[in-house]
């Protein structure tokens, strides 16, 4: 097992995080990767985070869907990653 | 696709920092200690949210946590149990220095994808590593609080299993609670391994969670138990791929994984 792997948490460790940049629960909401088509809860992505920010990929192709870089006076979401996101049901 | 997803009300308030003050504290095991809280704004959280605990030195520097919910959703007050890790810039101060009536900075509750509700009916599958267990506690609490006057047909819409492994009988969290709760359900089942001293003449599994104790512990995937893994990051790893190798639904195998740090972002 590689020191990445071993880092490696849930979609749910990063509900914090996006607590701070949408109101509801992005957890639960549904997300399509861009990379494999792929569409599953965001809380089953994989997290790599650090201090400096939170990457969320692909548990099927790895492939990045969010990355939220966090700076002393703002944060920074990037999303090129995930094709749609649907909240609700 | 059925993926397990409870319903509920969407959140339409932000989550922000609130003060909440420590009320008690108690001794888990020599490394763990619950730490109660009273949180003034609180909304009421699911079983298996976290909260996000974060501590500021006198310079300023921060640091923050995320630590499970280990108290019920009946219960008005918050618990957290920690396990203190050596290495730790937050936990040896929460587990160590905290005292009734201080303070503490959180926000929460975070997370609404590892939960369950005690209103969905099926068989409901617990694996947890070391202190992995907090989380699937409120699950049990829950379930508990939820059947306290269910007879005997009601309880059986609900069977629970907890498979927990820990090094040894002194790390084992909450061991005295989760014997009389199962004393006093017959729907409820608590295995027990030990990775490294089992107890004298324990006649239990004795060896690290692996496939084939999965399959002896789990109800067959054709009964479709919600099952929530959670612990180390390798553990969470190697027991979700043999319950996916065994036959479950991916969908149905919730994980939460507590990383090197217990799952900081």
């Amino acid at each position: 097992m590689d020191v990445t792997s071993e880092t490696r948490l849930d979609g749910n460790a990063a509900a914090g995080i996006l607590s701070e940049l949408f109101v509801p629960d992005l957890t639960t909401a549904r997300a399509t990767c861009i990379g494999c088509g792929a569409n599953r809860p965001l809380g089953a992505l994989m997290v790599y985070a650090s201090g400096m920010g939170t990457v969320m990929r692909c548990p099927t192709c790895d492939a990045v869907l969010l990355r939220i870089a966090r700076m002393p006076t703002r944060l920074c979401l990037d999303l090129t990653g995930a094709k749609l996101i649907v909240v609700g049901t | 696709m059925n993926d397990g997803s409870v319903s509920a009300a969407p959140r339409t308030a932000a989550i922000v920092w609130q003060l909440a003050t420590v009320v008690d504290v108690i001794m888990e095991t020599p490394t763990a200690r619950t730490i109660i809280l009273d949180v003034p704004h609180w909304p009421g959280h699911r079983a298996g949210q976290h909260v996000d605990v974060r501590l500021t030195a006198e310079d300023g520097y921060q640091a923050q946590r995320s630590y499970s919910i280990a108290s019920a959703p009946q219960d008005p007050r918050i618990a957290l149990t920690i396990e203190r890790l050596d290495a730790g810039e937050v936990s040896p101060y929460l587990t160590e220095v905290l005292a009734i009536g201080d303070r503490l900075e959180l926000r929460g509750p975070i997370g609404g994808y590892f939960v369950w509700d005690a209103a969905r009916e099926g068989p409901l599958l617990l694996v947890a590593g070391g202190s992995g267990i907090v989380p699937l506690m409120a699950m049990l609490r829950h379930r508990a609080a939820a059947l306290e006057h269910a007879d005997m047909p009601a309880r059986h819409k609900v069977p629970a299993r907890l498979l927990y492994s820990s090094r040894a009988w002194d790390d084992t969290i909450y061991r005295d609670e989760l014997a009389r709760l199962m004393a006093g359900d017959d729907a409820l089942d608590v295995m027990l391994t030990f990775t490294r001293e089992p107890p004298l003449r324990w006649t239990g599994f004795r060896r690290r969670i692996d496939r084939m104790m999965l399959a002896e512990v789990a109800w067959p995937p054709a009964e479709r138990p919600h099952v929530f893994v959670c612990g180390p990051t390798p553990f969470v790893e190697v027991a979700a791929s043999a319950l996916v190798e065994l036959g479950h639904d991916p969908a149905l195998v919730k994980t939460e994984r507590f990383g090197p740090t217990g799952g900081s972002v």
